[in-house]
């Protein structure tokens, strides 16, 4: 195991990693997940990425991971293609995928070379997780297991955080915490982020650019100027997520009716797009 | 008919909740008294010896038949002479020899049979070439019933100790094998897929992911091991033996000493008992983490 970057946690500057990704393609044989898929993104960037399930955003995430090949086109990370797993790279998944058989202090050690063990508890302090270092995870509620997911990933010092759908399974209010939690991180350790979700308010909460995936291509890229911390009662926000979720429903889908009913009448033909 | 029912119903359930028991000391002042304390004690002691109470009277109506001449002591000697027969064997040593003779048998066979099925397992359950390799032949093998192989076993090893061992290794070996197998296959992939991308080695993975995913199965099997283990040694005892608690009792049948062959079987209960206690420990030792051994 090589360890690129230096492993102190979360207090040296390392910076994030810049983003290539030119014509991206995947398909899991005839079927096209991914196709002309074009996203950079810049060094210490938080992007999110939205669109209905299925329509390809794990699928891109788990490309940038190292996790899967792409079929077409490029991926690069600072400039070098992207083959298999990176050091600098971390992911978070859905569910907290703690090893129930290690006491907290030890998931998050896990993959730490035998040096780094002390980082474990330290990163655990910042997550708030301070005193739970010799629990079970089975003890754990979700939004405690997600925190110490987090902070299994942070020990590391990545300089590209993945984060698919890392909340999905956590209550409102758990979640909310959570965004100030992974916000103040980020800001913190300047890794470049990439979220996946299907919460727009999550996606505007936290990111400077919400990417929309439709048909296995980007289809939407709205960069979100709104100072930090963003507060979700502002006018501008709720603006924001407005336009994006309306853009979302958009999409023709079976279950969908058309957008704009009312403007039938005489409408400006782009207005106008068939459920099939 | 209905309201006498209910009345009765009423008084018990008053009972029951400790109302009537309030009633009669409420004239005298006996709050100093800790009546609470003193009910849930009862209560516990009654919880620790209820279980014991079929066991015991089983055992009483045994010694009284056989006091009586009720049972014939040929057939079913009394519970006290049983005692009697296991204390002087304990005090001449005889005990302590064919146990301990016993008890080594099946462990080795164990170790022999059950080592090599966790060997197995772990290699057919890790590596694809391994299971196509040896499965479907395992999967034949162990369609025979181990006690089936007693007239070859005895063909090739006598009546020695070797067939002993082959037949409890024989019969120890499949459930350890089958259970560490998929012990092994049910590990959660999403785990498997976590420790990649946090950068474990192959062998990081499997100590630290696959290993412990699989050992409340391979436990699983090692307590179906440990039951088959007696029942194999008893029939291979009884068969032939020298020495051990199967040919104490067959030697005790031949002199019609019931109560000796009543100490073996008591014996086998025994050890049968322990060793579950001693798997069942290893289980609380080794899954702690898991809720349902908290």
């Amino acid at each position: 195991m090589t360890h690129t970057t230096s492993t102190t946690p979360a207090g040296d500057f390392l910076g994030g990693v810049r983003l290539d990704i030119q014509n991206l393609g995947k398909a899991y044989g005839q079927r096209q997940v991914l196709h002309n898929t074009q996203l950079t993104i810049e060094p210490g960037e938080f992007v999110a990425i939205v669109g209905r399930s299925g329509c390809g955003k794990s699928t891109l995430l788990r490309l940038v991971a190292g996790l899967e090949t792409p079929t077409q086109g490029k991926l690069q990370v600072d400039g070098q293609d992207v083959a298999g797993l990176r050091d600098d790279t971390r992911i978070m998944f859905q569910d907290a995928r703690l090893l129930p058989w290690q006491r907290v202090a030890d998931n998050v050690a896990l993959g730490l070379p035998e040096s780094h063990h002390d980082d474990a508890a330290k990163v655990l302090a910042q997550v708030g997780l301070g005193d739970r270092l010799n629990e079970w995870p089975a003890k754990l509620s979700g939004g405690q297991r997600q925190r110490v997911a987090l902070a299994r990933a942070l020990v590391h010092n990545p300089r590209l955080l993945l984060l698919d759908e890392p909340l999905g399974a956590l209550d409102a209010l758990t979640r909310i915490e959570m965004h100030a939690l992974i916000e103040k991180l980020w800001r913190d350790n300047g890794f470049t982020a990439l979220l996946v979700t299907h919460d727009v308010q999550e996606a505007v909460a936290l990111a400077d650019r919400v990417i929309l995936i439709e048909d296995g291509t980007v289809s939407l890229d709205e960069r979100i100027d709104l100072p930090r911390p963003r507060s979700r009662g502002d006018g501008q926000f709720a603006a924001l997520e407005k336009r994006i979720l309306d853009r979302v429903l958009q999409h023709p889908d079976e279950e969908q009716p058309p957008a704009n009913d009312e403007a039938w009448p005489g409408l400006p033909a782009h207005g106008l797009r068939w459920a099939i | 008919m209905s309201r006498t029912s209910d009345q009765k119903l009423a008084a018990f359930t008053a009972m029951e909740s400790g109302v009537l028991q309030a009633t009669w000391y409420q004239g005298a002042d006996v709050s100093w008294f800790p009546w609470g304390k003193l009910r849930s004690f009862a209560h516990a002691v009654l919880q620790r010896l209820l279980p014991w109470f079929v066991p015991l009277l089983l055992v009483s109506v045994w010694q009284i038949s056989s006091v009586q001449g009720w049972i014939s002591v040929r057939v079913l000697p009394a519970p006290l002479s049983v005692v009697d027969a296991a204390w002087a064997l304990a005090e001449s040593g005889e005990l302590w020899k064919h146990v301990q003779i016993s008890a080594g048998r099946a462990l080795l066979g164990l170790a022999v049979g059950g080592g090599l099925g966790l060997v197995l397992g772990l290699l057919t359950g890790s590596i694809r070439w391994a299971e196509t390799l040896l499965d479907s032949t395992i999967q034949m093998v162990r369609n025979i019933p181990a006690l089936a192989l007693i007239p070859l076993v005895i063909l090739w090893f006598g009546i020695d100790e070797t067939a002993k061992l082959f037949l409890i290794s024989v019969a120890v070996f499949f459930p350890i094998y089958i259970n560490t197998f998929h012990g092994i296959r049910n590990v959660d992939v999403g785990l498997i897929e976590m420790g990649r991308t946090y950068g474990l080695s192959q062998w990081g993975l499997y100590r630290h992911i696959i290993l412990p995913g699989a050992l409340s199965s391979i436990l699983v099997g090692l307590r179906f091991s440990l039951g088959l283990m007696w029942v194999i040694l008893i029939v291979a005892e009884t068969i032939s033996a020298q020495a051990g608690i199967g040919y104490l009792t067959m030697n005790a049948r031949e002199f019609l000493q019931t109560d000796v062959v009543l100490v073996g079987i008591l014996l086998y209960a025994i050890l049968g008992k322990l060793a579950d206690v001693f798997a069942k420990a290893l289980e609380r030792y080794w899954l702690r983490w898991h809720p349902g051994y908290q």
